[in-house]
C-alpha cells in the first residue's frame, strides 16, 4: 500500500488515510459503524452481500454521487462518503429482506434483517431454502489456508458452496476454518470419539500426548506441521495441555531458582 | 515468404490482386454458419467437381471460393457470380448444374433462384439492388463475403495490412490514439466507452507490460455480428488489434472466443498462424522491430465471461466472475496489468479508419455515435439476417427498408435492442435514430446490436418474463442484487403471467429493481431489469390486464385467454380444423366454425393458419 496520506470526509467529518485503504477499513477504525457481511478483515474482500453499500461523491465531480462498497472501494484525497442515507437503508433493508426470503430460519440473518427493521421478507420464499448466505468466507479462508478444498458450483439462484464434483474433498485437512468463520453456521461438522467429520469425510484425530483428548486430524496435524517446516511432533499437546505445562515451568522456575530454559528445554522433550 | 517492409506488402497485395484480375467470373459461396447449416458445403463441393470435370477454371477463367457469411442467412445457401453481381438463394446442390450450363456458359440468369422482393413481388438480379442490402453501409463488414477467410492472400488483395503498414511505419503511437479518439470510435460491446480514451489511458499507465484484448465471447441469444466477423475476416480482426497494440505499447494479447463458436475458432487460429508466417504478428511486425503477438482463449460460453473483468479472470484461468472496477482495467487488467479490450466490431472498424482517415468514419453517423454499427435483426421481420447500417438512421428504416417490414404485414408492436438486458421500444420510437445516447435515453440500449422486431401477437410481460430468465440462468450469483433479486422479478413476473399476479406487482418490482439496479456488482446486474423497466415504460396497461383482468391481450399467456372464431369473419375454409392438434374446432365447409374451448390448448395453430385472421383472443 502506497505511504501516500489523503484527506475524506465521512459523514461531514474530516479524516486521514493511507491512500488505498478501503472506506470500510478507515470507517472501522474511527468506529463509524457501516453493517457487512461478506466482509473479514482478514481475508481480501469481495464485495458480494452489497449490504456495506455508501454513498460517494467528490467536490471535482461536478455534483455526480454514486452508491459504492466501503469493503472495497479504495479512499482517495478529497472524497466525500455518507454512511446513511434513506437511500442506502432502502438498499441493505431490500438485501436483508432478500437473504430473509433465502434463508427464513438463519437466526443470524434474522438478527442482522431485525436490526434494520426487517422482521419478515416480503418476498415469496426460495423453493430451495437454505441458511448458507454465499458470502464465499469459508472459500477464501480455505484459499488462504492454502488448502483450497471447497470453492463454489453452479451460477445464478443455482450456486453453493461446494467441493469439486460434490465428492468429499481431498484437499480438505478437516480444520472447520470454514465453519468456523461462516457467520450463518451453515457448515456441519462434529467430532466425535476422536473422529471428526465435515464435508462428508472423516477425520482421525491426533490425540494430546498428555491429556489423551482429540487436538486436530492428523491430515490438519501434518499439512500445519509442514507450512511452518517443523516436525509434527512438537505439535502434539492440545492447547491447555501446553498452557498447563508452560506454567508449571514458569512456577519451578521461581520456586528451585534454576535457569527457565532448561526447565523448558525439558517440558518440550 | 515473410513480408518484411511496406514495399514487400505493396508487392504482396500487387500480386494477389493480379490473380484475381486473372478471372473473368468467380463464383462465391456462402460458407458461414448459417449457409453452411443450410447446406452450402454440398453446394460447394457440387461447384468444385463440376468445375474439375468440366474443366471450366482454364475454359471459363473461373475462380471459385467459399466466403464468409452475407448476412442474409434466411436465403441460404447463397450463391453470388461476379462481376455480374448475380444473386441466388436457396441453392441446393442439384441446382448446380444449371447454373453451371445456364449462368455460367451462356449467361443467363435462372429466375428461380432470385431474390423476389416480398413487397414489390418482383425478382432482384442483382445483390447490390436487394433493398435488404441497398441500405447498408459495411465498414466492420467490408470485406466479409468478397473474400475466402482462410486465404490471407485474399485478404491482402482487398487491401488487408495496410492500415496497420500505415501506422507502423507513418505514425507515432499517440497519433493512432489521436485518430481513433477523432474518429469518434466507441465500443461496439455494449457500453459505448471512446476507444481513443480507453486506449490513451493505457498507454499512459505506468507498468510496461500491458496486454491488447479482443472480446468474440458474443453472449447475447440471437446475436451473431461477432461471430460473423471472426469467420468471415479473422484478419480484420488482428490488424486492428496489432495497431492497438502499437498505440499502447503491448506485446501480448488474447481472443477471448466462446467454444460454442468452432468455425470462428478455427478461422481465427489459421488467421494467427498466416499472419505469423508473414511477419504481421509475432517478433519485428513487417521489419520495424515492432512485437506483438495473439493467442486464443476459448471460453465456456458464460453470458457473464463477456463482461470485462470476468474474461481476464477466465482468460486467466480462474473462475469467470466479476470483480469490482473502482480500479479499471486499462490500469490493472488482464494478470493486474494494464490491459484494453475491445470488442470484435470495434477492433474491425479500426484499420479503415486508419487507411481512411477519422475524418471519414467521423463523417458517417451522427455527432456522438459516428461510423456505423452491425445489428443482427430478427424476429418478425420479412428478411432476417446480419446488416450494418449508418448510426442515426432510425429503426423505422432497418425494420421496413431493410427487414421489408412485419411478416404477413401485421402491425408492429414492439422491437426489442442491445441483447437480454436491452429493452424493448414502442411503434412510437420507431423514427429515434439509432444510436447509443439515445436508444439509452428512450430506455433501451445499443448493446452489442441484437434487434428483435415483435408484432401485434407477442405479449410484452412473456417478453420481459424471456429476458429475466435468460438473466437468472446466467446470472454468476456472486452479488445478492442480482443473484436473489433478478430471480425475485422473474418470479413475480412468471406469477404474472400464470395469473397470479397481485395488485402492488408493478410497484414491487419497480422498487426490487430500483435496488437491483443501484446494488449488483457488475453490469450484468445493473441492467437486469431493463426488460421489466422498459415493458413497464411503454406497455404498462398489458401489464394491468394481466393482473386486474386476468387477461393477456396479444394471447400468449394461456391461463389468460380464450380464442373464439369470429363467425362474422369466417369463411368456412375448414384450415384452421386441420391445423388444430387435439381436434377441437368443428365445422362444416364454407361454414362458421366453432372452438371447443374446453379442450383447446391454446397452442395458437388455429390463428397461425387462418387466412382471414377470425380467430380472436377473448
Ligand atoms: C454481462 C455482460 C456481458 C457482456 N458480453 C460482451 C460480449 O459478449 N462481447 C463484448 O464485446 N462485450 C461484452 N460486454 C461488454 C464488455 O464488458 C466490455 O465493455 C467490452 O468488451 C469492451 O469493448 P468495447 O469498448 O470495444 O465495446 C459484456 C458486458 C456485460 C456486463
Ligand atoms: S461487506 Fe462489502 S459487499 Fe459484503
Amino acid at each position: 500500500m502506497s505511504e501516500k496520506v489523503v484527506n475524506l470526509e465521512i459523514n461531514g467529518r474530516g479524516f486521514q488515510a493511507r491512500e488505498g485503504m478501503t472506506i470500510l477499513e478507515v470507517a472501522k477504525r474511527e468506529g463509524i459503524p457501516i453493517p457487512t457481511l461478506c466482509h473479514h478483515d482478514a481475508l481480501e474482500p469481495v464485495g458480494a452481500c452489497r449490504l456495506c453499500m455508501v454513498e460517494i461523491t467528490h467536490p471535482n465531480w461536478r455534483g455526480w454521487k454514486g452508491l459504492v462498497t466501503a469493503c472495497l472501494y479504495p479512499v482517495e484525497e478529497g472524497l466525500q462518503v455518507t454512511t446513511e442515507s434513506q437511500e442506502i437503508h432502502q438498499v441493505r433493508k431490500t438485501i436483508l429482506d432478500l437473504l430473509l426470503a433465502r434463508c427464513p430460519d438463519a437466526p443470524y440473518i434474522q438478527k442482522v434483517a431485525a436490526e434494520h427493521g426487517v422482521t419478515a421478507t416480503s418476498f415469496k420464499k426460495n423453493e430451495v431454502q437454505t441458511v448458507c448466505i454465499l458470502c464465499g468466507l469459508c472459500v477464501r479462508v480455505c484459499a488462504v489456508k492454502g488448502c483450497n478444498a471447497i470453492g463454489t458450483a453452479r451460477r445464478g439462484i443455482r450456486r453453493e458452496i461446494a467441493a469439486p464434483f460434490g465428492m468429499p474433498p481431498p484437499d480438505c485437512i478437516g480444520c472447520t476454518s470454514c465453519a468456523h468463520i461462516c457467520p450463518t453456521d451453515a457448515i456441519p461438522w462434529e467430532d466425535v470419539n476422536g473422529v471428526r467429520k465435515i464435508w462428508d469425510q472423516e477425520f482421525e484425530m491426533v490425540r494430546c500426548v498428555s491429556c489423551g483428548r482429540p487436538i486436530m486430524p492428523v491430515t490438519q496435524l501434518e499439512f500445519e506441521a509442514k507450512r511452518a517446516g517443523i516436525s509434527p511432533d512438537y505439535m502434539t499437546t492440545c492447547p491447555a495441555c501446553s498452557q498447563q505445562k508452560t506454567l508449571e515451568t514458569i512456577r519451578t522456575a521461581f520456586t528451585i531458582k534454576r535457569p527457565a530454559s532448561e526447565d523448558a528445554v525439558e517440558a518440550a522433550s | 515468404m515473410r513480408i518484411n517492409s511496406v514495399k514487400s506488402l505493396t508487392r504482396a497485395a500487387g500480386r494477389a490482386r493480379g490473380e484475381r484480375k486473372r478471372l473473368e467470373t468467380e463464383v462465391l459461396v456462402c460458407a458461414g454458419t448459417g449457409c453452411l447449416a443450410n447446406g452450402s458445403m454440398d453446394v460447394a463441393e457440387a461447384f468444385l467437381g463440376a468445375i474439375r470435370r468440366r474443366k471450366l477454371e482454364a475454359r471459363l477463367k473461373l475462380g471459385f471460393k467459399t466466403t464468409g457469411c452475407h448476412g442474409f442467412c434466411e436465403k441460404g445457401p447463397l450463391v453470388i457470380i461476379q462481376p455480374q453481381g448475380i444473386f441466388y438463394k436457396g441453392v441446393k446442390a442439384k441446382d448446380v448444374k444449371e447454373i453451371v450450363d445456364q449462368t455460367l456458359l451462356k449467361g443467363q440468369v435462372i429466375q428461380r433462384l432470385l431474390y423476389r422482393d416480398p413487397n414489390t413481388k418482383q425478382r432482384v438480379e442483382q445483390y447490390a439492388e436487394i433493398p435488404f442490402y441497398s441500405k447498408q453501409h459495411r465498414i466492420a463488414l467490408r470485406n466479409i463475403g468478397k473474400i475466402d477467410p482462410k486465404c490471407i492472400d485474399d485478404c491482402l488483395a482487398v487491401g488487408g495490412y495496410t492500415g496497420l503498414a500505415k501506422a507502423l511505419t507513418e505514425m507515432k503511437p499517440t497519433e493512432v490514439i489521436d485518430a481513433v479518439t477523432e474518429s469518434g470510435l466507441r465500443g461496439r460491446g455494449g457500453g459505448g466507452f471512446p476507444t481513443g480514451r480507453k486506449w490513451k489511458t493505457c498507454r499512459e499507465a505506468e507498468d510496461p507490460t500491458k496486454y491488447v484484448l479482443c472480446n468474440a465471447d458474443e453472449g447475447d441469444p440471437g446475436a451473431f455480428m461477432d461471430r460473423s466477423i471472426c469467420e468471415g475476416d479473422p484478419h480484420a480482426v488482428l490488424e486492428g488489434m496489432v495497431i492497438g497494440a502499437w498505440a499502447v505499447g503491448a506485446s501480448k494479447g488474447y481472443i477471448y472466443v466462446r467454444e460454442e463458436y468452432p468455425l470462428a475458432v478455427k478461422h481465427l487460429q489459421a488467421a494467427i498462424e498466416q499472419a505469423r508466417e508473414r511477419g504481421f504478428l509475432g517478433d519485428d511486425i513487417l521489419g520495424t522491430g515492432f512485437s506483438y503477438d495473439v493467442q486464443i482463449a476459448r471460453g465456456g460460453g458464460a453470458f457473464v465471461c463477456g463482461e470485462s473483468s470476468a474474461l481476464m479472470k477466465s482468460v486467466a484461468g480462474e473462475v469467470g466472475e466479476p470483480r469490482a472496477k473502482y480500479v479499471h482495467s486499462v490500469i490493472r487488467g488482464l494478470y493486474d496489468k494494464p490491459t484494453v479490450l475491445n470488442n470484435v466490431e470495434t477492433w474491425a472498424n479500426v484499420p479503415w479508419i486508419i487507411t481512411e482517415g477519422a475524418a471519414a468514419f467521423a463523417s458517417l453517423g451522427t455527432k456522438k455515435s459516428t461510423g456505423t454499427k452491425t445489428f443482427s435483426l430478427v424476429g418478425k421481420v420479412k428478411n432476417t439476417g446480419l446488416v450494418e447500417v449508418p448510426m442515426g438512421i432510425t429503426l423505422r428504416e432497418i425494420i421496413y427498408d431493410i427487414g421489408g417490414g412485419i411478416i404477413k404485414n401485421r402491425p408492429f408492436k414492439g422491437v426489442q435492442t442491445g441483447g437480454p438486458s436491452g429493452g424493448c421500444l414502442p411503434e412510437g420510437k420507431l423514427d429515434l435514430p439509432v444510436d447509443f445516447d439515445t436508444l439509452t435515453e428512450a430506455g433501451s440500449m445499443m448493446g452489442s446490436g441484437g434487434m428483435i422486431v415483435m408484432d401485434d401477437r407477442t405479449c410484452m410481460v412473456d417478453v420481459a418474463r424471456y429476458f429475466l430468465k435468460f438473466l437468472v440462468d446466467e446470472s454468476c450469483g456472486k452479488c445478492v442484487p442480482c443473484r436473489e433479486g433478478v430471480h425475485q422479478l422473474h418470479q413475480t413476473v412468471n406469477d404474472i403471467c400464470a395469473g397470479n399476479g397481485r395488485p402492488g406487482d408493478l410497484e414491487r418490482i419497480e422498487a426490487l429493481s430500483d435496488v437491483v439496479v443501484k446494488a449488483s456488482l457488475c453490469a450484468l446486474g445493473k441492467s437486469a431489469p431493463n426488460p421489466i423497466l422498459s415493458t413497464l415504460r411503454y406497455f404498462r396497461e398489458e401489464y394491468e390486464a394481466h393482473i386486474n383482468d386476468r387477461k393477456c391481450p396479444a394471447g400468449v399467456c394461456r391461463n389468460l385467454f380464450t380464442f373464439r372464431i369470429s363467425p362474422e369473419i369466417c369463411n368456412g375454409c375448414g384450415l384452421c380444423a386441420k391445423s388444430c392438434p387435439v381436434d377441437c374446432i368443428a365445422g362444416e365447409k364454407k361454414e362458421v366454425h366453432v372452438i371447443d374451448a374446453s379442450v383447446c390448448t391454446r397452442c395458437g395453430a388455429c390463428r397461425n393458419v387462418c387466412p382471414t385472421d377470425a380467430v380472436e383472443v377473448i
